[in-house]
């Protein structure tokens, strides 16, 4: 008996998963013909680019320099075994641009901003503005979650290029302290290592990131129930299934680019 | 005699299992200002959130403004809650946006008209509800009671056939509450629009109300007009008016609770 029980239990907890992932579909197809039918609110898409750009700037700025330069630290020690440090700025790069920065970019922006659109939004839930949004007969997906996701989806890549150069700059700074590798040399060795492609490749992803981040923001914010103590949960389950979810389609999308 | 403004017909609504409305049976006849009394979690605010389109039936039927609601999709919504107005219990106000964004925001959802003309109506509608000058205020800086009465303006905004009040003086002091009945009073006579007041707050219901019903166990358990109800001799009637406590919906708030 005990077995059906769990089992039942489990059989719940599947579907409740399949219905969320249906919601979370019926969402991102509502925003998405949103995007496509009707002009998304410009003033609002902008105000929200601004807001999360600048919220963000500092903490990736901050995340990417000393990425830049725990990566020069240790890659400059492994290369040293092979009589290889020198090259250790095309390392860096490389790491970087294809994968550090996207990805690190996109946690922090996880944090961050997607925490603070399922907070935001999730407070509209409890106070009823956004009920009041539908009971004006105005569409909360245009108003609240098109901005969102357009700005979120349009600002992570240029926060990422940001990522990118100063997490180079950092492992340049270390190379130079450390290890006496002269700025022009290591730059020498990025440009020589890194390509447009694996710019371009790293950057692709960073696009679907900024969807995922703000997409899962937005639905988890608008599924808020229970007050205020249902929005602090909201909040923590938005970040933690955004960055998996990141880390997922990072994998998936790293997989197909490299297939390109 | 016409047809009613509205008309809920046997309407029924659970949460997750729990039943709130029971079978609603109500017909508002335009230009009169009807009263939903009830106790605390008797489905007043869902009975409420029907005729609005902010929830659908599970079964039973719901006709506004000669229109049949029942099956109406969000979209389809748009034309009705056109012509209505709500005021919620919290109010509602976008933190984000002044006073003057907040009243403008129906106006610029659906008319097409020049911003003098938008300021304008947005200073008449302050002025309709005693608050004139605030434009520029966050509703953050705004008392309770100031709150409730931008609210006020902003569902007016539109010229309104139907206004929806959700628990107008809950949370209010005394003369707030009774300068809210007073408005809402005002507003009737001078508007002749339908009024549909949800609360527990006896004075106001008989300083505004044309006629009341009392919402128990899910479903209308009598209705008449101030006077009518005053002299009823209905068990219930008799109960609320002598202020015991309505221990019977307590499962109705529990389940209203998971579902809203």
């Amino acid at each position: 008996m005990s077995d059906g029980g769990a089992l039942g239990r489990i059989g719940v907890r599947v579907l409740a998963i399949v219905e969320e992932v249906g919601d979370f579909a019926r969402l991102a197809g509502a925003t998405a013909r949103a995007a496509l039918h009707r002009r998304p609110p410009l003033r609002e898409t902008l105000r929200q680019m601004e807001a999360v750009g600048v919220r963000s700037t500092t903490i990736v700025a901050v995340t990417a320099l000393f990425t830049g330069m725990v990566m020069s630290l240790q890659t400059a020690f492994a290369l040293t075994r092979f009589g290889a440090r020198p090259y250790v700025g095309g390392i860096v790069g490389l790491s970087l641009v294809r994968e550090l920065a996207p990805v690190l970019a996109a946690l922090m922006m996880t944090g961050r901003v997607g925490a603070g659109i399922t907070a935001e939004l999730g407070s509209m839930v409890v106070t009823e503005q956004v009920d009041a949004i539908r009971a004006m007969g105005a569409d909360p997906v245009q108003k609240l979650v098109l901005p969102r996701v357009v700005a979120v989806t349009l600002t992570l890549p240029l926060l990422t290029v940001l990522a990118n150069v100063l997490g180079v700059l950092g492992g340049m700074l270390i190379a130079d302290w450390q290890y006496h590798i002269t700025p022009h040399f290591y730059m020498r060795t990025v440009t020589y290592a890194v390509v447009l492609q694996d710019f371009l490749s790293g950057l692709a992803k960073t696009f679907a990131f900024g969807w995922i981040i703000a997409m899962v923001g937005c639905f988890m914010g608008l599924a808020t129930t229970g007050g205020t103590t249902g929005v602090g949960r909201a909040t923590t389950r938005s970040v933690v299934t955004a960055s998996i979810a990141v880390l997922i389609a990072d994998f998936f999308l790293t997989r197909v680019l490299l297939s390109l | 005699m016409s047809e009613p403004a509205i008309a809920l017909d046997g309407v029924h609504k659970a949460f997750r299992g729990h039943a709130v409305l029971r079978g609603v049976d109500l017909a508002i006849a335009r230009g009169e200002t009807f009263t939903i009394l009830g106790g605390s979690g008797s489905g007043k605010s869902v009975c409420l959130k029907h005729m609005i389109g902010l929830l659908r039936a599970d079964a039973g039927r719901v006709r506004v403004l000669g229109t049949d609601a029942t099956e109406l999709r969000e979209v389809q919504w748009v034309p009705l809650r056109r012509r209505c107005g709500m005021v919620f219990q919290g109010a509602a106000l976008f933190d984000s946006l002044t006073v003057y964004e907040n009243v403008a925001y129906p106006l610029r959802e659906h008319l097409d008209v020049a911003e003098p003309r938008i300021a304008e109506r947005v200073a008449a509608c302050l002025d309709a509800v005693g608050l004139p000058g605030v434009e520029r205020m966050l509703p953050a800086e705004l008392s309770g009671g100031m709150r409730k009465r931008v609210g006020v303006a902003r569902a007016i905004a539109l010229e309104p056939e139907l206004i929806f009040y959700d628990e107008p003086t809950t949370g209010l002091d005394p003369a707030n509450a009774r300068r809210i009945a007073e408005l809402i009073a005002e507003l009737n006579r001078r508007l002749a629009v339908t009024s549909v007041v949800v609360t527990h707050d006896l004075e106001l219901c008989f300083a505004v109300s044309d006629r009341l019903g009392l919402l128990k166990g899910g479903r209308i358990a009598a209705l008449g007009s101030v006077e009518e109800m005053r002299a009823s001799s209905h068990p219930d009637v008799r109960a609320y008016f002598a202020g015991v406590q309505d221990v019977g919906d307590e499962d109705e708030e529990r389940g209203q609770a998971h579902g809203s």
